[in-house]
């Protein structure tokens, strides 16, 4: 696949010559495929926020390159601003961003900074709420006037009308009920299949990553330690716990009936594979033939 | 065992922008027994934290009744009484942390409630043993993690000496290591101490380790049972944005297919058992 | 780059300076700034400073934090010493233009200088050693006789420690909003001032709407926890004066006699 992102041995260090001197990004190379949908995963402090921060151009490395479509970001500083509009950053809680008096005029930031026509501005503002469900009255709403579910929708449609060609979201789900997670994780994936952008997604619900992604990576203490499918990756529970991060449940059901004796791989991590994967062990011997 | 909240008939709206104001309840009726542990599930907005405020007098009832051990809500000299009673913890951690040094936060309530200095240190001490936080008495709050940030503030409603402990969301914002943090420390309180738990969370996981659970929609309580009568009606939970454990999912979909598998075994060891129970069976 | 602020921050520690009752402390800075202020010659503030170093050292706070929290007044420390260095009256030693430079001038730029620089550390040095609580128990209990007169001293001391339990809080924030709108191509190093003025709204908007929430939620968490103003509040740490208490006020009071001392042979 075209490599769109890519990080090269890249390390970062906090607060250097204080107390608090902290290493975030400890050579760190890995690269974005067109089009990919790939998981970040790492307990809270094991560099991810460091990382996707460094995606955008928003931190700048230490040591070591981030490119973007084969071209080194801090070349020089057009470059660096550039950045910004094909990669979009949604932060945790972006609901918390909003400023404007619309949500019009809110979507409308980014691409006002972008510098494009007033034209070209409301169509992407209408394209953006298009794919994150927001009507064309609540664009005429105050941000503050909306549900907590359709600010964060808005906020997301912040980025999302930049067009970036690479979307990254930390934990766009965080402390939404069930049907308004699944709600948000379609409108990225609608984004996604008509853009063919790369989405990012950092999560800490493995049921959410794995029923999502093509690709996951692990962060643990600065290092990239994992690089693979969901399926490699949740292959090793053990680790995971260690890193302080779970496996889905279904995939612990599956791993406890191996130490049962039974003969089932645990690389199911959706209740529809798990499904698939028992069926024919509960229904008895006719289903296996 | 006695009640230590009865809900009569309660009565609560909103005012609104446009005139109209928004119900939240209408004649909404609960009981929770002194010692048990009660989740309470819904959706975003269906009124769980409107709720829970009316269990501490933030809120007060427009009809209807709210008495806490005995006490009624409206009431105002027995406000302090009843906020004594019930503890509450919120969901944003560093919203909720009043001083820059854990064992001072610690002491804001009893402080507030003219303790003795000796006593203060010794409930002080006892809460951060009993959250597992004592080493970090003198740390400044905000440079630890968010579990451990929410357990100072359980640490600091403990201190109160409550009967009765009220979580809105405490995990909303925790990672999962956090979540795991709080849970466990929540389930301790419950099994150890005979508080009595109210624990608002839209985490199905934490729902299953409580004694009951309410299922909340629209200011109303759709349904109330145990862990296991309620997470099995899968079509009910879907319908009001809800979901079941994955457990629970899994047992469904091959149910769905034809198996005959117990729905309530939710937990991760219970749905393999019974997976087991049924592949042996198939074999033989 | 804001979280190097160290303003209001709190250090704990077990030292005697941290030990000290806030009450000491904070009558001690006061006499630290009169010492201050009288100091005229280059030997009463070599005596200022030693005081200083002195406690610095016993608190073990780290030079460098010291060095780094006077870099938000390098412009003002920088100013302040140009306009001491030109506007000095006496003999010039350099002239150009309209500027002239004197040893006078010279004189008062260092002083100046110095002593906003110690002014600055030494006050960090009360926050820096002393937990807010205690520094608001102190304030609390010196302005005590006041309540008689019906000043709100228990709400004035809550006040200011919760405005100093949310600054590290709330300059979190404002990093974050600032990247976060950085991200949407939001641009505050470039234009002029207005413009510049402009890009902060992004920043100020959702921050006073954070501030604001954050507010309404923290009063009603006090509020769970039984508060209802300062009537019959008790405190875990009741304040009591303890020997090393009256050894640093005499201490203090030395310090300040060599200052006037030293004055008045205007040293």
């Amino acid at each position: 696949m075209e490599p769109v992102l890519e990080i090269k041995n890249l390390s970062h260090v906090y607060g250097v010559d204080t107390p608090f001197e902290h290493v975030a990004l400890d050579n760190v190379s890995l690269s974005v495929g067109r089009g990919e949908f790939v998981g970040l995963i790492g307990h809270t402090g094991s560099g991810k926020s460091t990382l996707i921060q460094h995606m955008n151009g928003l931190l700048k490395p230490m040591s070591g390159q981030v490119l973007f479509e084969g071209q080194d970001v801090w070349q020089n500083a057009k470059l660096t601003r550039q950045l910004r509009f094909h990669v979009g950053l949604v932060f945790q809680y972006p609901e918390y961003q909003l400023f404007e008096e619309t949500v019009f005029q809110d979507i409308a930031f980014g691409p006002k900074n972008m510098g494009l026509s007033e034209q070209e501005i409301r169509a992407r503002v209408l394209r953006a709420a298009g794919f994150v469900g927001i009507t064309d009255k609540e664009l005429e709403k105050s941000p503050f006037d909306l549900s907590g579910g359709q600010k964060r929708r808005a906020a997301i449609a912040g980025v999302i009308a930049m067009e970036p060609d690479v979307l990254i979201l930390d934990e766009p789900t965080a402390g939404l009920d069930p049907a308004g997670r699944e709600s948000i994780l379609e409108n990225i994936r609608a984004y996604q299949a008509a853009q063919g952008a790369s989405v990012i997604m950092v999560s800490h619900s493995m049921e959410e990553i794995a029923s999502n992604v093509d690709r996951l990576l692990v962060m643990n203490d600065s290092h990239l330690v994992m690089d693979a499918t969901p399926q490699e990756v949740f292959a090793h529970p053990e680790e995971l716990v260690r890193m302080g991060l779970a496996v889905p449940k279904v995939t612990q059901v599956l791993l406890r009936l191996r130490a049962l004796g039974v003969d089932v791989p645990a690389s199911a991590f959706t209740v529809e594979q798990a499904e698939k994967l028992l069926l024919p062990l509960v229904k008895g011997g006719s289903a296996v033939c | 065992m006695h009640n230590a909240i009865e809900i009569r008939d309660l009565r609560y709206a909103y005012p609104d922008d446009q005139a109209a104001e928004h119900v939240v309840f209408e004649d909404l009726n609960l009981d929770i027994r002194q010692g048990s542990f009660v989740a309470v599930l819904g959706h975003n907005g269906c009124g769980k934290s409107t709720l829970a405020k009316h269990l501490n007098a933030i809120l007060l009832p427009e009809g209807g009744s709210v008495t806490v051990y005995g006490l009624d809500t409206r009431q105002e000299e027995n406000l302090l009484a009843i906020r004594q009673q019930v503890g509450m913890v919120f969901q944003n951690p560093d919203n909720q942390i009043v001083s820059n040094v854990v064992e001072e936060d610690v002491a804001f309530a009893p402080e507030n409630l003219g303790v003795a200095s000796e006593e203060i240190r010794r409930r002080v001490d006892a809460a951060l043993e009993a959250v597992g936080m004592l080493a970090y008495k003198k740390h400044a709050p905000h440079l630890l993690s968010g579990g451990q940030k929410q357990r100072v503030a359980i640490a600091g409603v403990l201190a109160m000496q409550p009967k009765t402990i009220v979580l809105d969301e405490p995990t909303a914002m925790l990672d999962p290591q956090g979540r795991q943090e709080v849970v466990s420390i929540v389930e301790k309180l419950s099994r150890e101490q005979n508080i009595t738990v109210v624990l608002i969370t839209h985490h199905m996981d934490e729902a299953v380790c409580a004694d009951r659970v309410l299922v909340m929609d629209d200011g109303k309580i759709i349904a109330d049972g145990t862990p296991k009568e309620v997470f099995t009606q899968i079509r009910l939970l879907k319908s009001v944005g809800l979901t079941a454990p994955q457990t629970t999912l899994l047992l469904d979909a091959l149910n769905q297919d034809g198996c005959a598998l117990p729905l309530d075994a939710l937990r991760v060891d219970e749905c393999a058992d019974a997976l087991y129970q049924k592949i042996k069976q198939a074999k033989a | 780059m804001l979280k190097d602020v160290t303003l209001g921050q709190y250090f704990p520690g077990e030292t005697s300076v941290h030990k000290l009752d806030p009450r000491t402390k904070l009558v001690l800075v006061i006499v630290y700034i009169v010492a201050l202020f009288l100091a005229k010659g280059a030997a009463s503030y070599a005596l200022v400073a030693a005081c200083l170093l002195a406690v610095i050292g016993i608190s073990k706070i780290h030079l460098k934090v010291i060095v780094k929290s006077l870099k938000p007044l390098l412009l003002i420390i920088v100013l302040t010493a140009l306009l001491n260095l030109f506007y000095g009256s006496g003999e010039p030693l350099v002239q150009f233009w309209i500027f002239k430079i004197t040893k006078q001038g010279i004189e008062n730029a260092v002083f100046m200088v110095l002593r906003i620089a110690l002014l600055v550390a030494g006050t960090f040095m009360l926050t820096y050693t002393t937990s807010p609580i205690a520094l608001t128990d102190g304030l609390e209990s010196l302005l005590g006789p006041l309540k008689k007169l019906g000043a709100p001293v228990h709400e004035l001391a809550m006040m200011m420690c919760i405005a100093l339990r949310f600054i590290p809080t709330l300059i979190e924030e404002t990093d974050k909003i600032m990247s976060a709108q950085k991200a949407r191509g939001a641009d505050f190093e470039s234009g002029n001032l207005i413009s510049r003025a402009r890009a902060l709204i992004p920043i100020l908007v959702p921050l006073f709407i954070s501030a604001f929430r954050r507010a309404d939620e923290l009063a009603t968490a006090m509020e769970c926890r039984c508060y209802h103003g300062g009537d019959g509040r008790t405190k875990l740490h009741e304040l009591r004066y303890a020997r090393r208490d009256w050894t640093a006020y005499i201490l203090g009071a030395c310090m300040l006699a060599g200052v006037i001392v030293l004055r008045q042979f205007g040293l």
